[in-house]
């Protein structure tokens, strides 16, 4: 039930004025302190009564979490409290990584994505976020800071159920960093939302695909399917047939099918899980199917 | 509970505010600076009718922390007209018919003028998706475009 209460619960405002500072806090009020960067998740959460927090510490602005930077030998480090429009509008983004500009673009409507930041999108660590998909497939890497130091935090194993990551009290997500992205590579985000744009993703597929010299089909796909599984889930085996098989239409349903097959999903306000099994094989045959008619020789 | 001492610009002027942490910029603007016209309908950024322009940019007021606003350049509704003459899509709003009940129209404008200004020459696809973020209960959105397109041609 939608609180319409304008105000928060009582709580205080923490601006700490280092991530060591801000650690330190988190750890001396585990339970009753949450890192805070956008907010547009946090507050319905807050207004609802599902958490109940003390403490919002604001991590916004400390060390280069509000930065992009892209290096043509690196590759891109995107800082946790960089609002969805901001990656939405930066040329090096749009160039080098478009799919990750399609996902954000899908977040919300304008207004929240003025605030919303992919750090919290990663960290909210729902099953439906929009950017997750597009940050798995182009191998992110969070740079998470606590007491004990500077850590690296792969995509693929740090979500741990709905709302749930590896991060302990204290840790911060500062940013996220990610290779470069695979040459000649084709993106593609498939959203289903009960209307066209704004809505959360009943189902999400990311498809990445590239030439691959090194994979028996010569084609490497990266998959990664939302809104079907507690966490943001990879289809291994859907990704295996496209590697291993000569591709035409028969093997991509059959990756389809296989990415079906791997679902888990529960039905709920959305959805039924059976619809959302089944939209999973058409969508991710449409998915691969686009990409490939792209990069295909 | 303490308070933040926070110094900002609302529709040009200069304010200085002692704001709780809870308090959100909605709240600040209605209940502090008395600036009633940005509604609260949802409480949750879904229904955009609390939106304002902060450095430039919408969000849903609803969903900042006064705290947070330090520095900040807030316009809203009442921030729209200047030198006692309306804002052009106020003008068109009001010519093409597009205010019902009228409690989304606050920030409905201010995610208007915040798309014209980003992008003077909108096509209909692109008002629709850039007033996605704010809902109209009565319905009468298809007045409402036709007002932004014709602000688009009018500035």
């Amino acid at each position: 039930m939608i609180n319409p209460h304008p105000g928060l619960p009582e709580l205080e405002y923490v601006m700490p004025a280092s991530l060591d500072e801000a650690s330190k806090f988190l750890i001396e009020h585990t339970g009753e302190a949450k890192p805070f960067m956008g907010g547009t998740d946090c507050f319905v959460r807050l207004r609802d009564g599902a958490w109940n927090l003390k403490y919002l510490v604001n991590v916004k602005g400390l060390d280069g979490t509000n930065e992009i930077r892209f290096d043509p030998k690196n590759g891109l480090t995107i800082g946790a409290a960089v609002p969805m429009n901001k990656i939405v509008s930066h040329p090096d983004i749009n160039k080098h990584y478009p799919l990750l500009t399609e996902a954000a673009r899908t977040v919300a409507s304008y207004q929240l994505r003025s605030r919303a930041t992919i750090g919290g999108n990663i960290c909210n660590a729902s099953p439906a976020g929009d950017t997750i998909g597009a940050c798995i497939v182009y191998g992110g890497k969070l740079n998470v800071h606590s007491i004990k130091g500077k850590r690296l935090e792969p995509l693929a194993s740090f979500f741990k159920g709905p709302g749930k990551t590896v991060l302990e009290p204290g840790d911060i997500v500062t940013s996220i960093s990610f290779p470069l992205p695979p040459p000649n590579h084709v993106g593609r985000y498939i959203k289903l939302g009960r209307n066209k744009i704004s809505d959360l993703a009943i189902v999400g597929v990311t498809v990445l695909g590239y030439p691959d010299s090194n994979a028996k089909s010569g084609y490497t796909f990266k998959i990664a399917l939302a809104s079907v599984a507690p966490v943001p889930l990879v289809p291994l085996k859907a990704e295996q047939i496209l590697a291993d098989k000569p591709l035409n239409e028969n093997i991509i349903s059959e990756a389809a099918q296989a990415a079906m097959d791997s679902c888990t999903p529960i039905d709920d306000v959305r959805s039924s899980a059976r619809y959302r099994k089944y939209m999973i094989r058409n969508l991710t045959r449409q998915a691969l199917t686009d990409v490939w008619q792209k990069i295909k020789k | 509970m303490s308070f933040h001492r926070i110094i900002l610009t609302v529709n040009g002027s200069t304010e200085q505010v002692d704001v709780p942490g809870n308090m959100t910029l909605l709240q600040m603007l209605r209940e502090k600076l008395a600036l009633t016209g940005t509604k609260n309908g949802c409480a949750a950024g879904e229904c955009g009718a609390c939106t304002v322009l902060m450095n430039g940019e919408p969000v849903n007021s609803c969903m900042v922390l006064a705290a947070e606003c330090n520095g900040a350049d807030i316009i809203t509704i009442e921030g729209l007209a200047r030198d006692g003459q309306l804002d052009v899509i106020q003008k068109t709003i009001i010519e093409q018919g597009g205010v019902q009940c009228g409690f989304c129209t606050p920030g409905m404008l201010i995610s208007a003028r915040a798309l014209l200004n980003r992008n003077p020459h909108p096509k209909e696809e692109e008002i629709r998706e850039a007033l996605v973020g704010n809902l109209c209960r009565c319905t009468g959105y298809n007045r409402i475009v036709s007002a932004v397109k014709a602000a688009a041609e009018v500035q």
